[in-house]
């Protein structure tokens, strides 16, 4: 079993919606870059910062890419860890105010993960957490700035966002346990 | 129990295995340039560097390489340790075994030392060179070096030169060049160079000139000048009179070849200086890129779970070698 929550039209004004609020939370888009976690929160970034772009007529802010892997607390744990993927942050983050991009938000490791992650790569102004789902079950005091869409959902329950340039289409589903991990 | 992966050598080792662990170099790579060059994948794990033969660079760049990843490490050379009291290889293995390290980095004179350690161990095994055997993290990062350069190694020619005999390096790099698609030649005098390397799959070459011809990348192997006198060759003099790579004869190869040298190089014996210096020498990177490797290879054997690298199997011992 498969619903969907968001369709393309949907995830694209939830984007844009997210875009307006960090312009808004932040007064604009001055010292603002956008970091995606791999893989992706790095599509979603590139949308929200090219959002950001039309909006405020300028040049969008810079947009990184982040693979936490290697900050992950249960490395070892699970099985595909294999594979590494570079970490691509071209700007110096210092003084900055970074915005991490996820597409799911669920137990909020990943997150505690990639805020050492990045404060290995400098010392940000400020971090905020933009995802496009918060699915709930929080296991750290971690929370998100800008959401697109809180779903409540069962701990059994799959939460899949797909996006064109890494999947067929762009949208988001909630998979029964039977579908899922 | 799980598996435990070991890199023993690259003879053996999978084409998908090679890489993954050049990608994961790759993102090493990232880590070495920050100005915390530090990630805490490894935190609590131990690795212990067993060095029985001497080695500065490819001791130090294990240790740092462990230490970029938060591993803790343990130093153990020949003098200081208890094999110079008469202690077995396999005795010390136990014992540092009894240590709970989460992998063991040996460099041994004695080639097969590394298999005899993943016998008697449960733990990774990495081979940091034993004997004339294999030597395959300096063959992965002469891979790695060469794929920054030119990015499909398949189909490229690699020449290498010097004292194939003795050398685990190039033996690493022959399983691991001809594993990826290369086509791999091996020149140097005919002692230093016996007709069984071509039942590996190599090129056999006795002439510097034909060897140079249209090839992708050089790699130069050191004349270690301890041989000068056990009749592989007569003299350093004539050896350099015919295996010193010069830019003249290196006009012949292809025109974008480049150099490599596992280190340390002797000018004017198996490299001109004009060469060693030239902007076709990787020599440098190989060192940079030595560390990332290292960190890839410690990552890989160490961390990943059932759907990681398969790494080296351990070879069956035939009943003569086991009683040996």
């Amino acid at each position: 079993m498969s619903s969907q929550l968001f369709d393309a039209a949907q995830l694209r004004r939830a984007l844009t919606r997210i875009a307006h609020e960090i312009l808004e939370r932040n007064g604009g888009a001055d010292g603002l870059a956008l970091v995606g976690i791999r893989t992706h929160g790095v599509p979603l970034a590139g949308r929200i910062a090219e959002s950001i772009g039309l909006i405020e007529g300028g040049d969008a802010p810079a947009v990184g890419a982040m693979d936490i892997t290697l900050y992950r607390d249960d490395a070892g744990q699970l099985g595909s860890t294999a594979i590494l993927h570079p970490t691509d942050v071209p700007f110096d983050v210092n003084h900055m105010t970074i915005v991490l991009v996820d597409d799911v938000l669920y137990t909020g490791r990943t997150i505690r993960s990639a805020m050492d992650a990045l404060m290995d790569l400098g010392r940000p102004a400020a971090i905020q957490l933009a995802v496009a789902v918060d699915r709930g079950h929080r296991e750290l005091p971690i929370r998100a700035d800008y959401v697109g869409k809180n779903v409540p959902t069962s701990r059994e329950q799959k939460v899949v966002v797909e996006l064109t340039e890494l999947d067929d289409r762009d949208g988001v589903f909630l998979q029964e346990a039977s579908h899922g991990a | 129990m799980e598996r435990k992966r070991h890199l023993l050598g690259l003879e053996g080792v999978s084409a998908e295995d090679i890489q993954v662990l050049l990608d994961s170099a790759e993102t090493m790579i990232e880590i070495s340039q920050r100005d915390v060059k530090k990630v805490p994948v490894l935190r609590g794990k131990t690795v212990v560097n067993l060095f029985l033969e001497n080695s500065t660079r490819t001791r130090i760049s294990f240790e740092i390489a462990a230490k970029r990843l938060s591993a803790d490490t343990i130093n153990l050379s020949g003098g200081g340790s208890s094999l110079s009291k008469g202690e077995t290889l396999a005795d010390t293995a136990r014992n540092l075994a009894a240590m709970s390290p989460d992998a063991i980095v040996i460099r041994h004179p004695s080639a097969g030392a590394a298999i005899l350690l993943a016998e008697v161990l449960d733990c990774p095994i990495i081979n940091a060179g034993d004997g004339a055997h294999e030597h395959p993290t300096q063959a992965l990062l002469d891979l790695f070096t060469i794929r920054q350069a030119k990015p499909e190694l398949k189909g490229l020619t690699v020449t290498i030169v010097g004292d194939i005999l003795h050398s685990r390096v190039a033996r690493s790099n022959i399983y691991g060049l001809l594993t990826l698609g290369a086509k791999v030649r091996l020149c140097g005098p005919p002692t230093l160079l016996p007709p069984m390397f071509e039942h590996l799959g190599a090129e056999l070459h006795y002439d510097l000139a034909t060897a140079v011809r249209d090839a992708d990348v050089m790699m130069m192997l050191r004349i270690q000048r301890e041989r000068q006198g056990h009749n592989f060759f007569p003299t350093l003099d004539e050896y350099a009179r015919y295996f010193c790579l010069t830019e003249e004869l290196l006009a012949e190869a292809s025109s974008d070849v480049i150099i490599l040298h596992p280190g340390p190089m002797n000018r004017g014996i198996e490299i001109s200086s004009g060469v060693a210096d030239g902007p076709y020498s990787l020599m440098m990177n190989q060192v940079a890129n030595g560390v990332a490797m290292r960190m890839a290879v410690l990552y890989q054997l160490i961390i990943p779970g059932h759907d990681g690298i398969r790494g080296s199997e351990i070879p069956e011992r035939t009943p003569t070698s086991a009683t040996g």
